[in-house]
């Protein structure tokens, strides 16, 4: 409107003054802006910073690769295979179980993987991924990975997981791991973060679980970066883990997968070793079982199968097992006796068959009696007799010491589980274990390797080892440990008499050379590979007088479980000794004729470093060694040049 | 004044028009925007197209309707300002019928190919009505109680219906933004007084209300005045917001993470990071000296307001000017205060720089209406 002059003035004047109250009002509010600014950013930035850190960025675990285990010429025992995975995270996945039933119709979800799916989502952080199915092929994955955009929360994901070529070859010696279980958390006292990975793998048994400082190497870190809703976003920094340390083992994988065929469906153990060095070439254990079967996650059934099974494949026998060494052990009493001083080598025992303490008869098992026996005889025809007068004689504790310089009873430290030390009784441990004093018939009973004697395949294989160097050989299973050569000192000798030693391998070498001798049949004629063996039959119960009464009187006749174990150890060449071999047949009834050949085919096939040649054989068995051999599951035969090609 | 008092000759006419825009602001309306670009390049993880490039072709059509706006005379304008508050009221009315519904609250209203917001509208339409009114009234009855209500009301009609929207934040710019014309147009101090009081009493009300069946505002709206009084007492729910703001705008520290580096705004810890949060990234990525910076630019545009209306001698340009000014300093004080924790979260976008369909169209229309002012003033 039309103002007078004045009013215009007055409206400028108001409307100027009132600017400057506005003006100055909105500079203040300016101000406080301002300094709240500056005490956010300024005065408490660095506050803010952690928590902006703290926001977006999370360590992640690298796992790092398991160590290799290979064998002495470097070829792969265990080693990691890709292995395609699923994981769903509950919290991205929101409607947890239609994400699982659309994923159940791309997979072969089975409903136990579909139910510990849900326990774990239950038991864990929804932010962590959980793993719903293992292994899974590379057309089920692809699968899965295209049809991701209808699966929120579900990951496809590529990891290393343990895998065994050789599979049930070395089971016993290797173990085998699986993921980590409460159950082991609780037991282990090991802060590393690894082990927090869900399903992570350790070792559960075996050289996996008792080199499993070694086979797991560190943890790598990822830094990454993530969004609110925690998708990885980028990675900001990465410091890779140190894969674990490969293992080079003493085992010769040929001969460890020839000894397994060779065992074959029979509760069995067989060792082989190097005589001087100690080294382990094969350590075998039968039935076994495919390890790869554990990583995989074994099912209910097939674990029963295994559990339930009357010739325990889920043991190792070799290292385990702890037999009475039964005639095996007669090595022992004589040296123990030589040493002694209580006979000499060429001084002759009469065997009639029997001897007597008081009232009782303790029978040789060759009721007729062998006659005059010097050393030499009583070893190839395995009098019993001969061992009760010179172990009567010699007493048990020298007889036990014996039998630990030879390595029975004592405890060898390899990286394998539950290793059994065995038993060289004596006066004190009996004194000890059952409050009783030692009678003469447990040193009779002794003296041929029953009643309280007890040894393991491996210690036999020691004690054949040390006869036939006389060095005290220390077994090894491992070579190198990360490239590192494990240390081994040369053996100190037994210090034992030498000619007392030659008496004792020349008895051997009658067992399997002599006409008479008791492995005569597990004979080698090519004179460079010639055994000293010796047979063993240790009884696992007498036949009772009710069974006899029966008419029961030979083993086979006995139920399997009750029936004698056969025991067969060997060292070859016999003059010049590289390889010694221990085979124990579980109720395989007599040495020389179930324990005894598959020592020979096991000694010719180490000396050969393959198949054996035929003619090694006695002309008599060679058709018939021919066709068991072509019998045989065997590995196919090593490329030309190969060897090293699968580490 | 009048045009009629205008000494026509001394009005620049065509062309000439140009020199005699308000550059110093064209200038520092373009830098802020620029800034925006920057950000929304920035929050969108390096790619143009998403906020940065539309926002750009906005400004642009801003620029050209401000221009066109303010080439057309200012008696224009205040005779078509009674025109303007109704058409806005209408569209706000039409919205509260028609309207579209978006994020829980119906503001949107669809005309052909644009998606317009009434209530942005009227924050113009109330200024222009305003400046007008005081421009009619003869300047003894400023104070008198009957002329105060008339403008009451014309404030508080929309207000109303933007709180039905609802739309706490516009509502507030509106209710500021008229009592601050009124308050340069000069109404007694006792006024404000009364008011200051009577929004206490209100706002003891409104609190009291809570929970009965005559309650005053919504439940959400309830909780953000509680997670404004405690943000840590809820820091992933309902104070998240405020919480994750502060974390981006503290840890942005003296000089900031650097461009495109903020990993609060990038990584979607920030919500509403590309509108009423964009400020959060700036401070993080170019930190107290970035936050400072732009703070300063708002307060030249100001600054070149006021000084514009200080030299304008005609009522209805000078009411206008300072009305447009302190609508622009709602914005971005209310905006800034709300990210720093000074006052609950209500949505308010900081003008010029948050992604926005027509809050842009409409703010450079307003200073449309500054330029006009300017370039008409009496001399």
């Amino acid at each position: 409107m039309r103002r007078s002059p004045r009013d215009a003035q007055e409206s400028a004047r108001r409307i100027g003054r009132r600017a400057m109250v506005l003006g100055g009002a909105q500079a203040a509010a300016m101000a406080v802006l301002a300094l709240r600014m500056r005490h956010l950013q300024v005065d408490q930035a660095d506050q803010f910073r952690l928590l902006a850190d703290e926001n977006s960025i999370k360590i992640r675990l690298l796992p790092p690769a398991r160590g290799l285990i290979l064998d002495r010429n470097g070829a792969l025992l265990a080693g990691n295979e890709q292995n395609y995975r699923i994981t769903i995270t509950a919290e991205d996945a929101g409607d947890v179980e239609a994400v699982l039933s659309r994923l159940a119709r791309l997979l072969p979800l089975t409903p136990e993987d579909l139910e510990r799916t849900r326990r774990e989502i239950a038991r864990r952080s929804p932010t962590l991924p959980i793993t719903v199915a293992d292994r899974i092929s590379w057309a089920d994955f692809s699968a899965v990975a295209v049809n991701a955009p209808a699966l929120p929360g579900i990951t496809t994901e590529v990891g290393l997981s343990r895998a065994y070529p050789l599979g049930a070859d070395l089971a016993h010696v290797l173990g085998y791991v699986g993921p980590v279980s409460d159950y082991d958390l609780s037991k282990l006292d090991d802060p590393d973060p690894l082990l927090q990975i869900p399903r992570f793998q350790i070792g559960k048994v075996g050289a996996e679980a008792r080199l499993e400082a070694e086979l797991r190497g560190r943890a790598g870190t990822r830094r990454i970066e993530v969004n609110a809703t925690g998708r990885v976003m980028r990675e900001l920094d990465r410091k890779d883990g140190e894969p674990g340390a490969v293992i080079q083992t003493t085992l010769d994988h040929r001969l460890q997968n020839y000894v397994q065929a060779r065992l074959g469906a029979d509760s069995a153990a067989a060792v082989v070793i190097d005589v001087t060095s100690g080294d382990i070439l094969a350590i075998n254990s039968a039935p076994s079982f495919d390890p790869n079967m554990f990583v995989r996650g074994i099912s209910g059934p097939e674990y029963r199968a295994l559990t339930e099974h009357d010739h325990r494949p889920l043991a190792d026998k070799s290292v385990q097992g702890a037999y009475p060494p039964g005639s095996t052990f007669k090595m022992v009493v004589a040296l123990a006796a030589l040493e002694a001083g209580v006979i000499r080598a060429d001084e002759t025992v009469y065997c009639r068959g029997f001897t007597e303490l008081g009232n009782r008869r303790f029978h040789c098992w060759k009721s007729g009696g062998h006659g005059h026996m010097d050393m030499t005889r009583s070893l190839e025809q395995s009098c019993d007799v001969y061992y009760y007068e010179i172990a009567q004689r010699t007493g048990i504790d020298r007889v036990s010491a014996m039998a630990r310089r030879l390595g029975i009873g004592m405890r060898f430290d390899l990286p394998m589980s539950a290793v059994s030390e065995g038993l060289a009784p004596d006066r004190d441990w009996k004194q000890r274990k059952y409050g009783k004093g030692w009678l003469v018939g447990d040193t009779l009973n002794a003296g041929i390797g029953q009643g309280f004697v007890l040894a393991s395949p491996l210690q036999l294989a020691v004690m054949s080892a040390r006869i036939a160097t006389g060095l005290a050989v220390e077994p090894r299973l491992i070579r190198a440990i990360g490239g590192a050569e494990v240390a081994a000192a040369p053996p100190p000798s037994l210090g034992l008499n030498e000619d007392h030693l030659r008496a004792v391998r020349r008895g051997m070498i009658q067992v399997s050379n002599s006409q008479r001798g008791t492995a005569y049949s597990s004979r080698v004629v090519d004179e460079t590979m010639r055994m000293a063996a010796k047979t063993g039959t240790s009884q696992v119960r007498n036949i009772s007088a009710a069974e006899r009464a029966r008419g029961v009187t030979r083993n086979e006749q006995l139920p399997w479980e009750r029936r004698d174990h056969a025991l067969f150890v060997c060292y070859a060449p016999a003059e010049a000794p590289r390889i010694a071999v221990s085979v124990v047949v579980e109720h395989g009834g007599g040495g020389s004729t179930a324990a005894g050949p598959v020592a020979r085919d096991i000694m010719l096939q180490a000396l050969a470093g393959g198949l054996p040649p035929i003619e090694a054989y006695p002309e008599s068995q060679r058709n018939r060694i021919e066709a068991e051999r072509r019998a045989l599951p065997l590995l196919p035969p090593e490329p030309p040049g190969g060897g090293k090609s699968r580490a | 004044m009048s045009y009629l008092e205008y000494n026509v000759k001394t009005v620049p006419a065509g062309l000439r028009k140009v020199l005699y825009v308000n550059w110093p602001l064209i200038v520092l309306l373009t830098a802020v925007a620029a800034v925006g670009f920057l950000m929304l390049y920035s929050v969108a993880g390096g790619r143009i197209g998403v906020w940065a490039e539309p926002q750009m072709k906005r400004f642009a059509v801003g620029i050209v309707g401000m221009l066109m706006i303010g080439f057309v005379p200012i008696w224009f304008w205040r005779n078509v300002s009674a025109l303007a508050y109704l058409g806005a009221l209408a569209l706000l009315a039409a919205v509260a019928l028609f309207g579209e519904e978006g994020k829980g609250a119906q503001r949107w209203l669809d005309i052909g190919p644009v998606r317009l917001q009434p209530s942005e509208l009227m924050k113009v339409g109330l200024v222009m009505m305003l400046a007008a009114y005081y421009d009619w009234l003869d300047i003894r009855r400023t104070s008198r109680p009957l002329w105060v209500l008339i403008p009451l009301l014309l404030i508080l009609v929309p207000t109303f219906l933007v709180l039905k929207q609802p739309d706490l934040g516009t509502a507030i710019l509106l209710v500021a933004g008229g009592g601050i014309v009124m308050f340069i147009a000069g109404v007694s101090w006792w006024y404000f007084g009364t008011v200051i009081a009577l929004v206490a009493g209100l706002v003891f009300g409104v609190l009291e209300s809570r929970g009965t069946d005559w309650q005053l505002i919504e439940d959400y709206q309830f909780r953000r005045i509680d997670t404004f009084l405690d943000p840590g007492s809820d820091p992933l729910g309902a104070g998240y917001n405020i919480s994750q703001a502060q974390i981006a705008l503290g840890s942005g520290g003296w000089g900031g993470k650097g461009f495109m580096q903020g990993t609060q705004s990038r990584l979607n810890f920030l919500p509403e990071k590309h509108t009423d949060f964009i400020f959060t990234t700036l401070a993080e990525e170019f930190g107290f000296v970035g936050a400072i910076s732009l703070l300063s630019l708002y307060a030249l545009i100001l600054f070149f307001c006021f000084a514009s209306a200080m030299a304008n001698r005609d009522r209805y340009s000078a009411l206008l000017t300072y009305g447009v000014a302190a609508t622009f300093f709602l914005f971005f004080a209310v905006n800034m205060a709300m990210i720093t924790g000074l006052m609950p979260v209500v949505g308010v976008p900081l003008p010029l720089v948050s992604y926005g369909g027509t809050a842009m169209i409409i703010l450079l229309g307003a200073f449309g209406l500054v330029q006009s002012a300017h370039i008409h003033r009496p001399r």
